[in-house]
């Protein structure tokens, strides 16, 4: 359901009806349900289930696949409800993204026996293994390899910060099928393999869970001879650095969206709050001391948000987007943060009472800064990719 | 069985309302829509109906462009068509003129039922829907709890007073208000948004002589007022006529 305070706003406009039902459903689900999986660092196992039955987290999968078929503009709004709603796309966006490497690079038999069921939500690929402890953005250094030995490929090593793999079935894994030392580009010879998780977990495959500090399943694996089916190789061997950087454009400029989302949650809280909370005879949003932060951070979240829509009109049309998504992903992370200082500082000592569910969304828009990319990675990529400065490292 | 749900289109509820210059209605300009709530319960019931009996659901509106919205809504949850009355000054309409729209554009469908939400979010006349009855001649029951079709009649539950229950038996076509939390209602889904915009929306004018019996002179906001009285006496006096004020005055307990 839209609120009276969008209605007079010229933001979270376009795709009403997305908006409307996305937020529909999202109302149905309190906030303390929100807190209360928060505390007991659950999963929203009924919340993930409703998205998917209404099929909103297969909005991308080509309606011949069960999908919906829409592009990633319509994705992004459908990520940018859910956070707006004050909940966390974090759990389920593996879903929504993922498969872009399946419907790009797998072949027709692996389309057709997996996207349906993703489709429907009977299987769940929520999880991608690309970082290893001793390699995070220096992603051809990985030291995972895949060894073909007959129609299997035997896996070893370790992957670190890995997502939601205790809520999938199925995992997108780069390893290096060919050793560094024998490949002309250091891009070449990685390779990517789809692994069941149901099958792989206990027999080669060890997930060790990584506590943190918001309410993110992420895990440390560790590939112990695990064997994966030839077949479950996605596109060509070593190729899988290229079609790794293709799904990245579409997970940041959703996460971009969540950070919108999030922003404007935090400025309808802190709005709503600074116009009712009298102290010394006035409303606390009366004074510019108040209202400035506010009015910044909306203005940033505002212009984050023309970046994304930018990001992702480039990447329906086909085009490159790597520097509109990596932008947009760093304005909405920074304006989110932003929106979040404001909201938190401004309620006192309630932003930091669980029952406002502030601190919660502050922990969980923090993380945007850092995951997927660190925002520092996006300014070297710029200053080297757009600028054309000399490569810093 | 076929039904018709008719669905009006009123501002959402976390809506500041401000008074138009007029200080006849609302100043409409900034107010986001929605689906009015007792009308969301009624279109519930009639897919469930459809559901379980076969047949079709038409969501019918009056109103101007805007209120699309709601038919797309309408359809996107699982309506099989819809019918748009459009009407541009539907402020100035009262529950007769409404009624009298929605009359002529169901009439020549020959639906077996036609729900309406039990009230209006904005309005709260709750007329529309015994004035539609009326002027299509159909039985008709209100503030309905649960529905039965039993071939040719409807048995229903009509929430009374106090907790108290009616059951009433009538003939079909029957017109029914819906109350609401008759149900629980379905999110839209995704696919069903995408199959809405290959339905149709059957636009039709306004038919003519329809002219409002009633008009709204004035709306405002309820004066808040303070009023302090000192209670005297010894404290058991003073509590009992603390008690008598609270309960019968004040009305909080």
């Amino acid at each position: 359901m839209t609120t009276g305070v969008r209605a007079s706003r010229k933001d979270g406009q376009g795709h009403e009806e997305i908006r409307a039902a996305v937020s529909d459903l999202c109302s149905r689900f309190s906030p303390e349900y929100f807190r209360r999986v928060d505390e007991s660092r659950g999963y929203p196992e009924e919340f993930v289930d409703a998205l998917t039955r209404a099929g909103w987290l297969s909005a991308l999968i080509p309606e011949e696949y069960g999908g919906a078929g829409l592009g990633l503009t319509e994705a992004s709004v459908i990520m940018e409800e859910i956070n707006r709603s004050g909940a966390n796309s974090g759990a389920c966006h593996g879903q929504m993204y993922n498969m872009g490497t399946l419907v790009r690079h797998g072949s027709e038999a692996q389309k057709r026996e997996l996207l349906p069921k993703i489709a429907s939500g009977e299987l769940r690929l929520q999880s991608m293994g690309v970082t290893e402890p001793t390699t995070g953005t220096d992603t051809t250094k990985i030291v995972t390899t895949a060894v073909r030995n007959g129609d299997r490929y035997v896996i070893r090593g370790q992957k670190a910060w890995i997502s939601r793999i205790q809520h999938s079935d199925l995992m997108i894994l780069l390893a290096r099928t060919t050793p560094l030392d024998q490949v002309r580009k250091k891009s070449e010879g990685l390779s990517i393999l789809l692994v069941d998780l149901r099958t792989s977990i206990g027999r080669g495959l060890t997930v060790k869970p990584i506590a943190n500090m918001v309410n993110h399943e992420t895990n440390e694996l560790f590939f112990d001879d695990l064997e994966v089916p030839a077949e479950n190789l996605i596109g060509e061997e070593g190729k899988g650095f290229r079609y790794i950087l293709d799904g990245l454009n579409a997970e940041r400029a959703l996460i971009a969206a969540e950070c919108i989302g999030d922003g404007y949650w935090f400025i309808d809280k802190v709005t709503r709050y600074a116009s009712e909370r009298v102290v010394f005879g006035r409303p606390i949003g009366q004074n510019q001391g108040v209202q400035f932060p506010i009015a910044r951070a909306y203005v940033n979240t505002r212009a984050a948000d023309l970046m994304r829509y930018q990001a992702c009109a480039l990447f329906d049309e086909g085009r490159p987007c790597g520097a509109e998504a990596n932008m947009a992903l760093m304005l909405a992370a920074a304006a989110s943060w932003e929106a979040a200082n404001a909201c938190l500082q401004f309620h006192g000592g309630y932003g930091f009472a669980t029952e406002y569910d502030i601190e919660r969304k502050f922990r969980e828009t923090r993380l945007y800064q850092v995951a997927p990319i660190s925002t520092n990675l996006i300014l070297s990529y710029v200053a080297e990719h757009v600028l054309r400065l000399p490569r810093s490292f | 069985m076929n039904i018709a749900v008719c669905i009006k289109q009123v501002p959402t509820r976390d809506w500041q309302p401000r008074v138009n210059d007029g200080g006849t209605w609302i100043r409409d300009r900034d107010v986001t829509f929605e689906t009015n709530e007792p009308d969301a319960y009624a279109l519930e019931e009639a897919l469930r109906l459809k559901e379980k009996h076969g047949g079709s659901v038409v969501a019918c509106s009056v109103g101007p462009e805007r209120v699309a919205q709601v038919l797309r809504e309408a359809l996107a949850r699982g309506a099989d068509r819809a019918i748009h009355v459009e009407h541009a000054s539907v402020e100035a309409s009262d529950a007769f003129v409404i009624a009298g729209a929605l009359a002529a554009a169901v009439r020549d469908e020959r639906f077996d039922l036609v729900l309406t939400g039990l009230q209006s979010d904005d309005q709260g006349f709750a007329q529309t829907g015994v004035v539609l009855a009326e002027r299509l001649g159909f039985a008709h029951a209100t503030i309905i709890m649960e529905v039965q079709i039993e071939s040719s009649t409807v048995r229903v539950k009509r929430e009374l007073e106090g907790g108290w229950f009616q059951w009433v038996a009538m003939p079909l076509p029957a017109v029914l208000t819906i109350q609401s939390g008759i149900n629980h209602l379905r999110y839209a889904t995704l696919k069903g948004i995408m199959a809405a915009k290959k339905k149709e929306i059957r636009k039709v004018a306004m038919p003519a002589g329809l002219a409002a019996r009633q008009h709204i002179v004035r709306l405002y906001a309820p004066q808040k007022v303070k009023r302090t009285e000192l209670i005297t006496g010894s404290p058991a006096e003073a509590a009992k006529t603390l008690v008598t004020r609270l309960r019968e005055t004040a009305r909080v307990i």
